[in-house]
């Protein structure tokens, strides 16, 4: 647990370290900002009309407004995903430091988990910047705040099922770039598969639906937690670290 | 300390090492010698168990490395070819980390980051980001990490590559002074670093063991004879290089002549000798009888070099020097 603590602590330095942290916060807030700011204006025109024909103003709204929030917290996730994990193995097959790791007296696992969790550490921040936004309702009106926390349970579970598969990428390159393209290209199809069963209901394209990381993300939006969910996400992490396991294991039989 | 049996190495389509087998001893400094290619890198790796073999065993320490590589990391202080250094980190904050890594912690962490800052001479960069720091610094920075934890075994891959000569005595200087504490295993292809700090050196080439021994016995064994540089001049001017030859090839005992070099009046030859002939002696007045001077007469020593070439079979590759090879016979 240690050696976790310490790989983290590393990966965490160097991604605040470097610039890379704070242009993703700063990018990750001006993109929530906007969806809330067009968000916040679309509804007060809408509840001004329904005002002016006399009917009772939406008490609903900030709810509305955060559920298409969140809806909108994904798109942007898609983006970052890749921006956050490509580097991890990526740069240290590409510097040499990976044969330090694996020639210090630490598993291969405490590496994986420790250099997973910090992308999932610094995906969190982001998250926490999306908060900031939802603050300003609180502030004016009284949502409830127990689906707000579901949504953000989904939101995490599935950023860290998709940050364990651009874990897995990156250890397939020296090469960041291909990395991210990657990662970035997994992850949209991951999003995309499940769109299929909108105008087919073969067997394939069920399993394509359900395979998808956006169906499984309705139940969290709408503010219920289903377990079924909840597994799928928490299978695609141990299956993406499993991956990146046997990955890192075959640097050794191949280099 | 390090017992290799067997050790192989195959890739899909070559094999890197092919069947090595050497023992190394406790407190020795090893030279791993051969061409770039032979392997040397791929048995390092091994041997710190970043690679597993394909066949063989080799213990570090008593630890098999397939069977308890976390025992055999704990005691192994590696330094690759390139410093396995993290650029965006300060000295002192990457050696901390790599002492964590290899299980120190607290007070014990601080006094060996100190110590071995000290000892390899990075104290004034302790604040400095490793990316940005000079080659030769960089090279500390990786020998110091390597022997943070106070390894048993010591493996450096190349540590004098690519370092101006000035780092390269003071980088061999200072692995020189660690030989007390640890057993040294190095990779090189430059002879004369052999030569100045190992006791014992293992050549290899196309991954195949061609000769293990201390330093000082494969000089001797490969002189078999001795070989002696004479330089001669022509008392009134003119000489001719070929009467020369032929004149000391004529003394009793003289094996080969080399014509080494030429200068308007005079020239130096390499005499090597049959074993166990003296001819020093002789050779000298066959050349004051003959008329000429003989301005200097000093034996040459064997470098590694040669042995090197004789042994990996590459002597195609070193410069052609005109030689009269006189009957063994005679």
């Amino acid at each position: 647990m240690r050696n976790v603590w310490l790989i983290w602590r590393k990966e965490m330095r160097s991604y605040f370290v470097s610039p890379i942290a704070y242009i993703l916060l700063l990018i990750g807030a001006l993109i929530f900002g906007f969806f809330f700011w067009a968000l916040v204006q679309a509804y007060l025109q809408f509840g001004m009309e329904a005002q002016m024909r006399g009917e009772m103003f939406p008490i609903n709204m900030p709810e509305e407004i955060i559920r298409k929030l969140f809806a909108n917290v994904p798109v942007t996730g898609l983006f970052i995903i890749p921006l956050i994990t490509m580097r991890l193995f990526a740069e240290e097959k590409r510097t040499g430091t990976i044969e330090l790791l694996t020639t210090s007296p630490i598993r291969d696992g405490e590496v994986i988990l420790g250099k997973w969790l910090a992308a999932v550490t610094l995906y969190s921040c982001l998250l926490v910047m999306s908060a900031l936004d939802i603050v300003f309702l609180f502030m004016y009106s009284h949502p409830d705040w127990k689906p707000i926390l579901v949504s953000y349970l989904g939101l995490f579970l599935q950023a860290a099922a998709l940050l364990a598969i651009g874990t897995f990428i990156s250890t397939l390159t020296k090469n960041q770039i291909i990395a991210g393209a990657a990662t970035f290209c997994a992850c949209l199809l991951m999003f995309v598969c499940g769109w299929i069963g909108e105008y087919n209901s073969d067997t394939w394209a069920r399993v394509l639906t359900y395979i998808s990381v956006s169906t499984h993300m309705e139940s969290f939006t709408r503010g219920t937690l289903d377990s079924k969910d909840a597994v799928y996400y928490v299978t695609l992490i141990i299956v993406g670290l499993f991956l990146t396991a046997r990955s890192m294991e075959s640097l050794r039989w191949r280099s | 300390m390090i017992t290799v049996k067997e050790l192989t190495k195959r890739y899909a389509r070559n094999t890197a090492v092919d069947h090595i087998s050497f023992e190394i001893e406790k407190g020795q400094i090893v030279g791993f010698l051969g061409p770039n290619g032979a392997g040397k890198t791929t048995t390092m790796r091994m041997l710190t168990c970043f690679l597993p073999p394909t066949a063989g065993t080799a213990t570090v320490a008593g630890f098999d490395v397939l069977e308890e590589p976390m025992e055999v990391k704990k005691r192994i202080g590696y330094l690759p070819e390139t410093p396995p250094l993290y650029p965006e980190m300060m000295t002192d904050e990457y050696l901390s980390f790599v002492g964590s890594l290899k299980g120190l912690r607290g007070a014990e962490l601080k006094k060996r980051v100190a110590y071995v800052s000290e000892r390899c001479a990075v104290m004034d960069v302790r604040n400095k980001q490793l990316g940005k720091l000079s080659k030769g610094y960089r090279q500390r920075v990786g020998l110091a990490q390597a022997i943070i934890h106070n390894p048993e075994v010591l493996i450096l891959d190349e540590p004098t590559a690519g370092l101006d000569p000035k780092q390269i005595n003071e980088t061999r200087d200072l692995i020189k002074s660690l030989a007390g504490d640890h057993t040294i295993i190095l990779s090189t292809h430059i002879l004369p670093e052999v030569e100045q700090i190992c006791q014992q050196v293992i050549i290899i080439s196309k991954g195949k063991l061609v000769a293990t021994d201390t330093v000082d016995n494969l000089q001797s064994r490969s002189r078999g004879a001795e070989s002696v540089l004479v330089e001669v001049a022509g008392r009134n001017g003119s000489l001719d290089p070929s009467m020369v030859q032929a004149r000391i090839a004529k003394v009793s005992g003289v094996n080969r002549i080399v014509l080494k070099d030429t200068q308007p009046t005079q020239f130096t030859f390499e005499v090597e000798t049959q074993k166990d002939h003296f001819v020093r002696g002789d050779l000298a007045r066959a050349i004051v009888e003959a008329g000429w001077d003989l301005n200097e007469m000093r034996s040459a020593a064997v470098s590694l070099e040669e042995i090197f070439l004789q042994l990996t079979g590459t002597q195609e590759a070193a410069p052609k020097e005109e030689a009269i090879v006189t009957g063994a016979s005679k």
